[in-house]
């Protein structure tokens, strides 16, 4: 009896049942949608050119003009150091990688909101919108890193003050690791808002205060040392000075700070996806 | 074999502002259950979910225990009034929302037409979408290669292929994202009502491939829909809900004839008044406005009598009643007219004999105007509704009967003339 039972039980394919235990992640469902995935980095990529005058353009003129302004308040009139380097540089590079970071926790972290219609009708599993748009982000950072480079090189020519060592090659590595934090950090917000909407203004704030909190405009070194191991203990301080440090020599490169930033991103990703995996299949209600 | 099996499938929902004291609820609940290791405090209670009646809890069962085992290859009606628990049967079955309890076990896969084109972005070309859509609902980019053509041929829009949906009138629209789901070609189909858009050519191309998905290829159809007709003649088996358990389950006819016998779904909507509250002007004024038949219900076989009652305050005040039948989507189908003359200080009735096999099957109201010396005195808008249903066995023509009316005293005959 008991083996026929198993037997059935077997046949079927799909059960449908009430809250999934908390650690019941099917990534095998996920890989089976990556063309969904696809499709999804494509449409942001196509839908964000379309009817615009400039088109992609505004990926170069958006951080270009940023650089300006800091140039014009933090290194002009407050007086910020930049370690020896040249403003524009300094500045850029510090865009670079925070505007990546920024962009993907702003658009994550209203996942379930602006797609809640589509997720009202079809299922598939949440969390391609957020990888997808992770990925997209990508390519708006590799127009970003373009100017940058064309900076980087006019000064190499011009005979700046500027050293490009092997750390250069953690670029990869440093990407990763802020993709993880955004998305860990932004499914975390996406889930925690749908319920509780006014945690969306308290993580507006905190998010745009992360940024002073990240040597973005000001090099780490300027801190006294006590300052700096607190400044550490933000995951992103690490990369932004490991990216300075991999293509300019200065700033402050630890693989210490390096390995607290991936571990911080391991288990804040861990955290994120169990509690998407969990709001996912209960938001229609609540939303 | 059974294809799918619903296993005592529950859904609670919460009343009124989902944010308002949902913290206190939550933390309760984590407490009752994690701490002192009870059960669900809020899934003791919750009313039945009947909108008429005011609930008396905050919690309402949409679904309450549902057992039901649905037959591969077996296309399956359900049918029941609005809010009767048909939509989230079928969001739970679609993997939208999560049951409260209960198991619902499927072989295969499952894919849903609850709404046609989702996900479908206006920037983005026809081709574009196809791809998009068909990955959301869980095609990979090969299978939809190896459709395409056909998809784009269903639909019919190979001239705008590469325009952008925006630039799309709506039934493009629906038909290119039907056309997407209908090549999907899951083991289930789930479909909700989305026969009710679309011309006539459309959903007569709709139907047939719904048929063929359930014949010729032995998969099974959930299929929803306020349309009797089309449940009828598409589906062999029916499940109707009502108040979120299962009413009635059986063969279809049979379904269908329970859920029309019920009085509060026949469609019929009569009216009285009394003296106080009655509809009308210093002159006239409406006591009763209802339709008389005889039977269970108006079936196309039927004749029946659309009746006004009124009184007339004024000895000698000259009235005709004009009668507008309108149609669901508010298209007149005709207006007739009784004779001009005046009336005695009193109550009156106004009669309109509607023959058998005039009207054809679907919903209808009527609309009363009281007409003095050619001018409207006053006009009784929507004063009561009803619904013709088929009564049709076998017949080759399996979508809605298109048209208002269905008169079956139009003589045709055709001859032969001459051979070529």
């Amino acid at each position: 009896m008991a083996s026929a039972f198993d037997n059935e039980s077997q046949e079927w394919t799909t059960e449908i049942k009430p809250q999934n235990r908390l650690l019941d992640i099917n990534f095998k469902e996920i890989w089976r949608y990556r063309d969904l995935w696809q499709m999804y980095v494509k449409r942001d990529i196509i839908t964000s050119y379309k009817q615009t005058i400039l088109g992609p353009l505004w990926f170069f003129i958006q951080p270009a003009i940023t650089t300006l302004m800091y140039m014009i308040v933090f290194g002009g009139i407050a007086g910020i150091s930049t370690d020896g380097l040249p403003q524009p540089l300094f500045y850029l590079a510090g865009i670079c990688m925070w505007n990546y970071f920024s962009e993907c926790l702003n658009r994550t972290s209203s996942t379930f909101t602006t797609n809640a219609d589509i997720f009202g009708k079809v299922y598939f599993p949440r969390l391609i919108v957020p990888l997808a748009t992770v990925s997209s982000s990508l390519i708006r950072m590799a127009i970003q890193l373009l100017l940058f480079i064309v900076v980087y090189i006019f000064y190499l020519i011009k005979g700046a003050n500027i050293h490009p060592n092997i750390y250069i090659l953690l670029l990869p590595a440093l990407i990763v690791i802020m993709a993880g934090l955004a998305l860990g950090f932004g499914i975390l917000i996406s889930s925690l808002t749908t319920k509780y909407r006014d945690l969306t203004l308290l993580f507006g704030f905190i998010v745009q205060l992360w940024m002073y909190a990240t040597p973005v405009i000001y090099p780490l070194s300027m801190m006294s040392a006590k300052r700096q191991w607190i400044m550490a203990l933000n995951p992103l301080t690490s990369i932004v000075e490991a990216f300075k440090y991999g293509t300019m020599g200065v700033g402050t490169f630890s693989w210490g700070m390096l390995e607290y930033s991936f571990v911080f991103m391991i288990v804040l990703l861990a955290i994120g996806i169990v509690v998407f995996n969990k709001v996912q299949r209960s938001f229609m209600d609540t939303v | 074999m059974t294809a799918i099996k619903f296993e005592n499938i529950s859904k609670q929902y919460r009343l009124g502002l989902v944010s308002t004291r949902t913290l206190s609820h939550d933390l309760n609940r984590w407490w009752q259950i994690n701490m002192r290791g009870k059960e669900d405090p809020y899934l003791q209670i919750g009313s039945v979910n009947d909108r008429a009646t005011k609930a008396d809890s905050e919690y309402v069962w949409a679904l309450r225990d549902i057992n039901f085992e649905v037959e591969q290859g077996d296309v399956v009606g359900i049918i029941g009034k609005n809010g009767a628990g048909k939509s989230t049967l079928l969001k739970i079955l679609s993997k939208v929302t999560t049951p409260t309890t209960g198991i619902i076990k499927a072989k295969g896969r499952i894919a849903s037409l609850l709404e046609v084109g989702t996900g479908f972005h206006p920037e983005m070309t026809g081709r574009e979408n196809i791809y998009m859509n068909g990955a959301i609902m869980g095609m990979s980019k090969a299978e939809i290669n190896r459709k395409f053509d056909e998809i784009v041929d269903f639909a019919g829009v190979e001239r705008y292929i590469d325009t952008p949906v925006k630039r799309y009138s709506s039934g493009m629209t629906v038909r290119l994202g039907f056309a997407v789901a209908a090549f999907l070609e899951p083991e289930i189909l789930v479909v909700d009502e989305v026969l009710a858009v679309g011309d006539a050519e459309f959903q007569r191309k709709a139907i047939g491939k719904m048929q063929n998905i359930s014949q010729g290829e032995g998969r099974t159809v959930l299929f929803v829909s306020h349309n009797m007709t089309a449940v009828k003649n598409l589906c062999k088996k029916g499940l109707m809900l009502k108040d979120g358990s299962i009413e009635y389950t059986g063969h279809i006819e049979e379904v269908v004839d329970f859920y029309l016998s019920d009085e509060t779904v026949k469609g019929i909507v009569n009216h009285t008044w009394t003296l106080e509250n009655a509809p009308g002007l210093d002159k006239i004024r409406i006591k009763r406005a209802f339709v008389k038949y005889e039977g269970d219900y108006i079936t196309v076989n039927t004749p029946f009598d659309l009746v006004t009652e009124f009184w007339c305050f004024e000895e000698g005040f000259s009235v005709n009643v004009s009668m507008h039948l309108f149609d669901r989507m508010g298209e007149c189908v005709y207006n007739i007219y009784t004779i001009n003359k005046p009336l005695q200080k009193g109550l009156h009735r106004a009669v309109f004999h509607i023959p058998a096999n005039l009207m054809n099957d679907g919903c209808y109201y009527v609309s009363n105007m009281f007409v003095t010396n050619s001018q409207a005195y006053f006009y009784h808008e929507h004063a009561h509704a009803f619904e013709v249903v088929e009564e049709r066995e076998a017949s080759g023509w399996h979508g809605k009967w298109i048209g208002s009316v269905r008169p079956t005293f139009i003589q045709n005959d055709y001859n032969f003339i001459e051979s070529i």
